[in-house]
């Protein structure tokens, strides 16, 4: 069955069977292979993109089920070559090493970062706590998030006084 | 392609969705949150024919609270139900379990009918509906809807009463009596985990601040949420003293649980009297600190 979905911005249709699952659909028939599948259990939050701006794990749920919706996967995080703040974060507090939880823990930031622009180390590990990295021992994730917060809050109280 | 192949219903209408569920009877499921019916396909647990998807469905995402609780309809996800203010101020219990659910995203998809309908030992909203004595609505197409009481609901591991060609449509949480207060206490390997063990608290103070009533509903040590009174143990007592122990004992008492890979039977039981103790003491200064702010 056709299914059309705003990826990013753009509207993308493909033709798909119903079990295809939404995380599929992006790495397969939309080639967007930022968003990285793990677990398929909704256990390690890789493939965690945002539907209609809220984080959802796309290893459960089908493609037809976001007909008509909005995803942001991490290839809509950058702008013009310019990384987004949470991923200057990211970079700056050397939040990664093997990347694969990364594109889950950039949109799951995000999102928390837009609901609670100033939250407190204890918010970010339980925002955080559905997506699983094995490498940092999640310390420089939680300082990447807090100097997004903080590069966030300056940027718009500059913008305020301008 | 993880999932098996089945065929997938868009209905426009609950009427339309009971009529899809009527004819595929036996072979039909319905698809809500899909945080544990996605799962179990990915891993070819389960192969329902025809898939009922009633994401569609907006009528069924409403949470109204009135007088006698709060009623939950099948669409309406766990973190809008977590972050309700009416359900909060109705039923905090549902706030405080809701919480030990998974991870904040499995909570935006996942719905509180479809947990209960699940029906998993070892999820936390079959003891809150328990224990507050809620109900399920049950529709079918042709037939009056039917209400099941919680103590009737829940059969068995993973099963329910639910009747092939059914719609669980909501499920009604009814408000605590004036004077009393919650808890939920559980302890996972890992946050997030399923419990090895978690129990539900509901304490009814006197204008005195005594325990006049309470009473527990327990989840991973049986094969259906246990509930246990726990008057006996601390009915007359003061609500910031009293033998919590004894309530405690109760309950590890009244359970049966098994050993499997996760936690021997013995330790689900040392577990099931400490967290009700726990609960219980929290239960009762909740309970005091609302009949404080009424007063």
């Amino acid at each position: 069955m056709k299914v059309t979905v705003t990826v990013n911005g753009q509207e993308r249709s493909a033709e798909v069977e119903p079990r295809l699952l939404l995380v599929h659909l992006l790495r397969e028939k939309l080639r967007l292979t930022g968003t990285h599948v793990g677990c398929d259990t909704t256990s390690c939050g890789a493939c965690t993109v945002l539907l209609d701006g809220t984080p959802v794990k796309s290893c459960t749920m089908f493609a037809v089920q976001a007909e008509g919706r909005e995803v942001t996967t991490v290839e809509g995080l950058a702008a013009a070559g310019t990384l987004h703040p949470i991923q200057e974060g990211f970079k700056e507090e050397h939040g990664l090493q093997c990347g694969f939880c990364t594109p889950g823990m950039l949109l799951a930031s995000k999102a928390l970062l837009e609901e609670n622009p100033d939250p407190t180390e204890e918010e970010i590990r339980w925002a955080l706590s559905g997506n699983l990295c094995r490498c940092t021992g999640y310390q420089n994730i939680v300082n990447a998030v807090q100097w997004t917060a903080r590069k966030l809050q300056s940027d718009s109280a500059a913008t305020g006084a301008s | 392609m993880k999932p098996p192949v089945f065929e997938y219903h868009r209905p426009g209408s609950v009427a339309e969705a009971l009529d899809v569920l009527a004819q595929t009877g036996h072979d039909g499921k319905v698809l809500a949150g899909g945080q544990s019916l996605v799962p179990l396909l990915n891993m070819r647990l389960a192969a329902p024919a025809h898939l009922v998807d009633v994401n569609w469905l907006g009528e069924l995402d409403q949470v109204p609270c009135d007088a006698g609780g709060v009623r939950v309809g099948a669409l309406a996800r766990h973190a809008r139900v977590e972050h309700d203010p009416g359900a909060a101020e109705a039923v905090p219990l549902l706030g405080q379990a809701i919480g030990d659910i998974a991870h904040t995203t499995v909570r935006n998809r996942g719905t509180v009918v479809g947990s209960l309908v699940h029906a998993d030992p070892a999820a936390e909203l079959p003891a809150v509906l328990v224990l507050l004595g809620g109900t399920m609505e049950l529709a079918s197409a042709g037939n009056r809807p039917r209400r099941v009481a919680a103590a009737d609901f829940f059969v068995g591991p993973l099963e329910s009463a639910l009747r092939p060609g059914e719609l669980a449509t909501a499920a009604h949480f009814p408000r605590p009596p004036a004077g009393s207060g919650s808890a939920w206490v559980e302890l996972a390997r890992r946050h997030g985990d399923y419990a090895v063990c978690g129990v539900g608290v509901l304490v009814a103070l006197d204008q005195g601040l005594r325990v006049s009533s309470a009473r527990a509903a327990l989840i991973s040590v049986g094969p259906v949420p246990v509930p246990v009174d726990l008057t006996d143990a601390l009915a007359g007592q003061p609500h910031d003293a009293a033998d919590w122990a004894a309530a405690g004992r109760l309950a590890a008492a009244a359970v049966d649980p098994e050993d499997d890979i996760h936690a021997s039977a013995a330790y689900r039981r040392h577990l099931a009297g400490v967290l009700t103790a726990r609960a219980a003491r929290s239960a009762a200064a909740a309970a005091a600190s609302r009949l404080e702010a009424s007063a």
